[in-house]
C-alpha cells in the first residue's frame, strides 16, 4: 500500500509517495533523490545514515518516512549555505577526517548535533557521542581532532 | 617564469574531499538508470543441505517481479566462478563455484534463487516467497575438524576437504636445526576469522544496450580489468569487447571488493535476459555471510634457539579455512603472502611451512587488510615474546640480537621462496619507538606498579612486511593467473590540462591527490591542472586495480615514466619551435626554454596545442601528446617498523585500556604525509580490532552468529585511543621516489603489539597467552585460573 506525504528537506516542500513502510532513508534516496545520505547497515547499528530531525540527530534507516511528516529534516545536502562549508565540514578537511567518505555524511550531521548538544567537552566525550557513527578507515583521530576545533572555535567566538 | 614548489612531499589537501563532504560522491547505489530493476537474493539458511525442490510460482506471481530464476535457468549460460589463484607449485583441488547452487548448498549464504522486480521492497518480498524444501546435512565450520577421518565431505572433488598441501622451506635443514637447539619454544595460535565491514556493502548495477549490444556493469570493485577479464573469459556469454566495467566511488573494501561475486554474473545475465537495467545491492545481512572473510587459521609452531636468544629453526604448520568454495585469490594468499614471510624481521636459518588449505561450511576466506602477513607477524611476532619469556630475557634484546641488520641488504630469507628484500634498518625503528615510550622508565613504572596489583603491559612488534606487490614472473610462480604490472596513461591536452588514467583504483586511498602531486611535479604545473582517472574499462589501458599496498610503487612508477616519455617528446617539439637544437633545450616550471637564454621559451600549452594541431612537430614525428607504461617492477618492497602499545589490564573486570600507542613505520618517502598517516591510523584501528574486539564465530550447524554490525565488534570512535606516529626514511631500490607502500602495514604491525602488551601485563601471574580477541570475558577467565 502507498502513502501520499509531504516531507520538509532541507528548507523545502517535498511532496513524495511510496510504500507505507518505507523508511526516511529509502524516501530520501529513492522518493527524493538525495542520495548523499548512505546507507551502512540499514539496522541502527553504523549511523551512516544519520540525519537532523528537528535539530536532532536520527537514524533516517529507523524513521519511518510517515511518521516526518510536517518536521524538518535536514540532510548532508542541506547543510553547506551559500556554496559555503559548514565550519564541521571544513574541519573534517583541515584534520583529514575520511577516506572513503562512505560514512562522512553520517559523521558530520552527527557531529553537527553533538555540538550543539554540547558533548564537545573533551576528546574522551567526543569520542563516546561520536561511538554510534562506524568509520572502518579508522578515522576516528582525525574526525576528534575536528570536531575539537570546531568546538573551541565556536567557545571563542562566542 | 612562473615557480612551482614541489607538491611531492607536502600533505596536499585531497582533491577528492569537497565532493565526498557534501554528498556529492557518486557510490554504486547513488547511480540512477531509467527503468531500474531490482535484484534480490535468495540464500541457504542451512549450513550443509541438499535442495530438494524449489517452488517459485508464488514469488514469480507477486506484481511487480518480471522473473525469478534458479540454477536450472542459467546452467547453459552462466559458468562457474573461477579460481584465478590456486597455491603454486602444487596440485590444487578446485571444485565449481556456481553462481546459483545446484543440488547443494555449502553454507549459510549460498545463493540458491533470485528475483527481479521493478521495487526494491517487492524484489524481497518476493525472494521470501521462494519456497525451497532442503534436507540438512551434517556441517563443519572448523578447519580442524574438517580434516578429520569422517568429517563432513564437501565436495567430491576434494577429497578430505583438502584443496591443497604446500610447503616452504628446508625440511632437513630444519629438522637438524632442531636437533642442535638448546630450547624449543611451541606454541599453538587460532588467528581469528574476520569480516571486513567496509562501510559500503557491495553491489552490481547491470544495464544491457539493445542497440549495441553492448553490457555495462557497475560494479563495487577494487579491480575492475580484472574482473572484466574474469567474467568474459570465463563465466559469461559476452564477448570482452562488449562488456564495459566501471568502478563507481566506493565506500571502504579492505579487500573484500577484489573478488568476483555471483551477482556481477547475475545481474549482466539477467539485464540482458530482461531487457532492464537490473541492480543489486547487499544488504548488511548479506555482507556479514556472503562477502568473503578474512584470517581464520590454525597454526602449530615451534622455534628452536640457544640459550642467548639467537634464533636457529621455525616448524610452522598452518590450517587455513578457504571456507566452502575456492575463493578468486584464497590458496595463493595463504601460501605466496603468508608462508614466505614466516620469519618476520629476523634472520632464521632455516625454516619449513607447511600450510593446507581447508574447505569447510562457512562464507569464503580471502584477502582482508594484510592478506597472510598479518598471519605471519602475529605468529613470529608472539614466539619472539615466548622465546624471551622462557629465556627469561627482554623482548627487546631478542629482536635486536636476530634481526636482519642494515648490511645484509638485499636479504633473501633462506629457500623461502621470497624475493629479497629490499632495504631495511630494523634497529634504528626499534629504538625510535622504545625512545619514545621511556622504555627502562616504564618498565621500572610497570615493576613498581605490579607491587600495587597495577596490570600494566608493554607490547613490541617490529614487523616487515612484503608490498608494491609484483613482478608478474614471480606473482605467476604463485598460482596467480595474470600479471601483476601496473599502467599509466598520460595525455597532455591541446590547452595544455593533464589528463592521467592508472589501472590502479582508489577506494578511499586519495589517489587523485597523491598521483596528481606526482603528475603535477613531473610537468612543473599545479594540481588543478592535472587530472587523476581510473575505473572504467572502456578506452582505458588494461590495469591490476588497487590492493597488496602496491598502488604508489608500482602504479606511481608507471606514472613516472609515462610523464618522462612524453617529457622527452615535449623538448622536441619545444626545441623545433624555438628553431634549436632539443640538445639546447631544458624543460622546467611547465616550459621549455633555450638553455642560458630563459627568455626564449614555450608554454606547455603552446607546445601541446602544437603537438595535437600537428603545426611544428618535427618531420617525422607523429602528432599528438601522451604516453602508456605497463610497468612491472623487478621486485616488490618491504615497508617495516616497530610498533608498542601500552595497556591497563582492569583486574576487576578484564577490560583492557590502551595507554599508549607509538608506531615508528619506514615505508620509504612519502608523497603526501597526510594521507600516509590516514592510511597508518586506519590500518592501527583494524589490528587493534583483531587482538580486541572482532571475531567471526560460527555455531557447528554453520550458522554465523555473528551476523550484524550489533553482534559482531567493528571498532568504534570510544574503543580507540590517539596514535603517536613517527617514521623513519629508508629508500627502496625498486620504485620511483624509492617509496614502499603503507596501506596494510599498521594493521599488520598492530595487532601482535596489542596482544604481547596485554600478555605482558598479566606475564607474572603466570599467564603466557590469550585467545584473540582478548575480550574482558577472555581476560577476566585467565585471572580466575589458579596458577
Amino acid at each position: 500500500m502507498d502513502i501520499v506525504s509531504t516531507l520538509r528537506v532541507n528548507r523545502t516542500e517535498r511532496p513524495f509517495t511510496a510504500d507505507t513502510r518505507t523508511t526516511l532513508l529509502d524516501a530520501l534516496r529513492e522518493q527524493l533523490d538525495l542520495t548523499g545520505t548512505k546507507k551502512g547497515c540499514d539496522q541502527g547499528a553504523c549511523g551512516a545514515c544519520t540525519v537532523l530531525l528537528d535539530g536532532k540527530r536520527v537514524l533516517s534507516c529507523l524513521s519511518l518516512a510517515a511518521q516526518c511528516e510536517g518536521r524538518e529534516v535536514t540532510t548532508i545536502e542541506g547543510l553547506a549555505r551559500d556554496g559555503k562549508l559548514h565550519p564541521v565540514q571544513a574541519a573534517f578537511i583541515r584534520h583529514d577526517g575520511f577516506q572513503c567518505g562512505y560514512c562522512t555524511p553520517g559523521q558530520i550531521m552527527s557531529a553537527v548535533a553533538l555540538l550543539k548538544e554540547g558533548r564537545a567537552g573533551s576528546d574522551e566525550e567526543i569520542r563516546e557521542f561520536m561511538s554510534g557513527n562506524l568509520c572502518r578507515c579508522g578515522a576516528y583521530p582525525n574526525i576528534v581532532a575536528a570536531i575539537r576545533e570546531v568546538a573551541r572555535l565556536g567557545s571563542e567566538s562566542q | 617564469m612562473v615557480t612551482t614548489a614541489p607538491l611531492v612531499g607536502q600533505s596536499v589537501k585531497r582533491k577528492e574531499d569537497p565532493r565526498l563532504l557534501t554528498g556529492n560522491g557518486r557510490y554504486l547505489d547513488d547511480i540512477r538508470l531509467p527503468n531500474t530493476h531490482h535484484m534480490a537474493v535468495r540464500r541457504s539458511p542451512y549450513g550443509h543441505a541438499n535442495i530438494l525442490s524449489i517452488d517459485t510460482e508464488a514469488a514469480a506471481n507477486l506484481p511487480g517481479v518480471v522473473g525469478v530464476f534458479t540454477a536450472e535457468d542459467l546452467k547453459d549460460s552462466v559458468k562457474p566462478l573461477p579460481c584465478g589463484m590456486p597455491a603454486g607449485g602444487v596440485e590444487n583441488h578446485l571444485p565449481p563455484h556456481r553462481v546459483l547452487a545446484q543440488d547443494r548448498v555449502r553454507y549459510v549464504g549460498d545463493a540458491v534463487a533470485f528475483v527481479v522486480a521493478n521495487d526494491p521492497y517487492i524484489a524481497h518480498d518476493a525472494m521470501e516467497l521462494i519456497d525451497v524444501q532442503y534436507q540438512e546435512l551434517p556441517a563443519v565450520v572448523d578447519a580442524a575438524r574438517a580434516v578429520e577421518p569422517g568429517a563432513p565431505q564437501l565436495h567430491d572433488e576434494a577429497p578430505g576437504n583438502i584443496c591443497m598441501h604446500w610447503t616452504a622451506g628446508n625440511k632437513d635443514d630444519t629438522d637438524a636445526a632442531f636437533a642442535n637447539a638448546e630450547v624449543v619454544v611451541k606454541h599453538h595460535i587460532y588467528n581469528q576469522r574476520l569480516i571486513p565491514n567496509p562501510l559500503e556493502t557491495r553491489g552490481t548495477l547491470a544495464n544491457y544496450d539493445a542497440g549495441t549490444e553492448e553490457t555495462t556493469l557497475w560494479v563495487t570493485s577494487q579491480l575492475p580489468h580484472v574482473h572484466k577479464i574474469l567474467l568474459s573469459a570465463f563465466v559469461l556469454d559476452i564477448p570482452e569487447h562488449k562488456l564495459r566495467l566501471i568502478a563507481p566511488e566506493i565506500g571502504g573494501a579492505f579487500g573484500s571488493k577484489i573478488f568476483l561475486y555471483a551477482d556481477m554474473a547475475l545481474t549482466a545475465w539477467a539485464s540482458k535476459h530482461l531487457g532492464v537495467p537490473v541492480k543489486f545491492v547487499e544488504t548488511r545481512m548479506e555482507n556479514y555471510v556472503a562477502t568473503q572473510h578474512g584470517r581464520d587459521q590454525t597454526q602449530d609452531i615451534e622455534l628452536a634457539a640457544r640459550r642467548d636468544g639467537t634464533m636457529l629453526g621455525l616448524r610452522v604448520k598452518s590450517l587455513a579455512n578457504l571456507g566452502a568454495y575456492p575463493s578468486t585469490i584464497a590458496p595463493g594468499v595463504v601460501t605466496a603472502l603468508f608462508g614466505r614471510m614466516v620469519s618476520g624481521a629476523y634472520r632464521i636459518p632455516a625454516i619449513w611451512v607447511e600450510v593446507d588449505g581447508v574447505y569447510t561450511n562457512t562464507a569464503m576466506v580471502d584477502a582482508y587488510r594484510g592478506a597472510g602477513r598479518p598471519e605471519a607477524t602475529y605468529l613470529v611476532e608472539r614466539m619472539v615474546d615466548l622465546l624471551a619469556d622462557e629465556l627469561a630475557m627482554d623482548p627487546v634484546d631478542v629482536r635486536r640480537k636476530n634481526f636482519i641488520p642494515p648490511d645484509a641488504f638485499p636479504y633473501t630469507p633462506p629457500d623461502l621462496g621470497m624475493l629479497p628484500y629490499d632495504s631495511g634498518n630494523y634497529a634504528v625503528t626499534l629504538d625510535r619507538a622504545l625512545n619514545h615510550v621511556n622504555y627502562s622508565a616504564l618498565r621500572a613504572q610497570q615493576e613498581e606498579g605490579r607491587k600495587a596489583g597495577r596490570l600494566m603491559g608493554i607490547g613490541i612488534s617490529s614487523y616487515v612486511e612484503v608490498c608494491g606487490l609484483a613482478p608478474s614472473s614471480w606473482i605467476q610462480k604463485q598460482g596467480w593467473g595474470g600479471p601483476m604490472y601496473e599502467s599509466a596513461e598520460i595525455r597532455v591536452l591541446p590547452t595544455g590540462k593533464i589528463s592521467a588514467v592508472t589501472g590502479s583504483l582508489s577506494h578511499g586511498q586519495g589517489h587523485e591527490t597523491t598521483f596528481a602531486q606526482i603528475v603535477a611535479d613531473e610537468f612543473g604545473v599545479g594540481m588543478g591542472d592535472v587530472e587523476i582517472k581510473y575505473g572504467d574499462t572502456a578506452g582505458a589501458p588494461f590495469g591490476m586495480g588497487t590492493y597488496g599496498s602496491r598502488s604508489l610503487a608500482v602504479g606511481g612508477t608507471a606514472l613516472q615514466k609515462s610523464a618522462q616519455k612524453i617529457k622527452e617528446k615535449i623538448l622536441a617539439i619545444g626545441a623545433n619551435l624555438l628553431e634549436v637544437a632539443p640538445e639546447d633545450v631544458e624543460f622546467d616550471h611547465g616550459s621549455v626554454s633555450v638553455k642560458g637564454a630563459p627568455g626564449s621559451s614555450k608554454t606547455l600549452a603552446e607546445i601541446a596545442f602544437a603537438a595535437w594541431l600537428n603545426t611544428g612537430v618535427p618531420a617525422g614525428m607523429e602528432a599528438g601528446l601522451e604516453a602508456t607504461t605497463y610497468y612491472d617492477p623487478p621486485s616488490c618492497t618491504f615497508p617495516f617498523g616497530t610498533h608498542i602499545c601500552v595497556v591497563d589490564v582492569d583486574p576487576d573486570t578484564g577490560h583492557v585500556d590502551i595507554i599508549r600507542y607509538v608506531a615508528v613505520d619506514d615505508v620509504g618517502p612519502v608523497v603526501n604525509p597526510m594521507i600516509v598517516d590516514g592510511q597508518l591510523e586506519g590500518g592501527i584501528a583494524q589490528g587493534i580490532g583483531q587482538a580486541l574486539f572482532e571475531g567471526a564465530v560460527y555455531d557447528k550447524f554453520g550458522y554465523l552468529l555473528t551476523g550484524s554490525m550489533i553482534d559482531y565488534a567493528v571498532p568504534r570512535a570510544s574503543y580507540l585511543p590517539n596514535f603517536e606516529l613517527d617514521r623513519t626514511v629508508t629508500p627502496s631500490p625498486i620504485s620511483a621516489f624509492g617509496s614502499k607502500g603503507v596501506g596494510e602495514a599498521g594493521t599488520i604491525a598492530s595487532t601482535p603489539a596489542v596482544a604481547n602488551a596485554v600478555v605482558d601485563a598479566l606475564s607474572h601471574l603466570g599467564i603466557r597467552d590469550l585467545q584473540m580477541p582478548i575480550t574482558p570475558q577472555r581476560v577476566w577467565h585467565a585471572l580466575q585460573q589458579p596458577k
